[in-house]
């Protein structure tokens, strides 16, 4: 059952992982293994797509919470987009964006990749 | 309606796979009790940490072990008690973190208790480690909520 689909994308410079579904303590470890895979491969410049995220535990938020010391030693970063509402709700209620920058369209996350890149 | 819903109880074994299942069933009983879609979005995430922070801290991962999560509606309030006989788990004696102290330490542990008392109205606990533990989650009705049942 494809309750919870992790899909990864390059493109210049910037990768993009696509959620669909579910994140909670049942799918979490699919999210962690593509995070450690983006790190293995030196990409660090993230974005995460949750337009087809439709629900989000402590257990997926903790997965961010896991990658984004080790992204930004290596000059990198997790910029989030396209979040619904309910989702974006316990992002907010646990102070995430605070910590992430959460754009309403992944364009807008490239193009402040792009800026940040600028000397 | 509220004050003539039933008890509802669902049993469910100690693994992950489950977690979509208690939602399922704990959206369907809120809805059903009278609270809109955000407050019954709040009930499940808060049921679905309770029943997590089981799996993980009581049973350690055991996936043969039995988790009960019992629905009782009152007048007023919906009341769900998660039920385990595994470790006792007892996170309402540690302070709430300062979340923004919490973040920039980058800690991911708490994070669902947290959520569990920032979204129910109340939350208690009752332990008795290898015996019967219950965190009990209660929400109540908004004034609104409760006219609309009326």
């Amino acid at each position: 059952m494809a309750d919870f689909r992790v899909h990864q994308r390059d493109g210049e410079g910037v990768s993009v992982i696509d959620l669909k579904g579910y994140l909670d303590a049942h799918t979490a470890p699919d999210l962690e293994n593509a995070f450690q895979k983006l790190l293995n491969d030196k990409k660090f410049n993230i974005i995460v797509n949750c337009k087809d995220l439709t629900y989000i535990s402590s257990a997926g938020l903790g997965v961010f919470m896991a990658f984004i010391e080790d992204v930004r030693k290596n000059l990198g970063d997790i910029k989030m987009s396209n979040m619904s509402p309910k989702v974006y709700n316990v992002f907010d209620l646990l102070g995430f964006p605070i910590l992430y920058e959460i754009y309403k369209d992944e364009q807008e996350a490239v193009v402040r990749f792009r800026a940040q890149k600028k000397p | 309606m509220a004050g003539k819903a039933q008890k509802l109880t669902k049993t469910i074994e100690s693994r992950t796979d489950s977690l979509l299942e208690v939602r399922e069933f704990v959206l369907k009983a809120a809805r059903q009790f009278g609270f809109g879609e955000e407050e019954s979005s709040k009930i499940v995430l808060a049921v679905d940490e309770a029943c997590t922070n089981v799996i993980k801290h009581a049973y350690q991962y055991a996936p043969d072990r039995k988790i009960e999560i019992v629905i009782q509606p009152d007048i007023d309030r919906l009341q769900i008690t998660v039920i385990d006989d595994g470790k006792a788990f007892n996170p309402s004696i540690a302070k709430l973190p300062d979340l923004k102290q919490h973040l920039s330490h980058y800690r991911r542990g708490g994070l669902g208790v947290y959520l569990m008392r920032t979204l129910m109205d109340k939350v208690e606990y009752k332990l008795a480690p290898g015996k019967r533990n219950e965190v009990r989650l209660t929400k109540y009705l908004s004034a609104s909520e409760t006219r609309a049942q009326t």
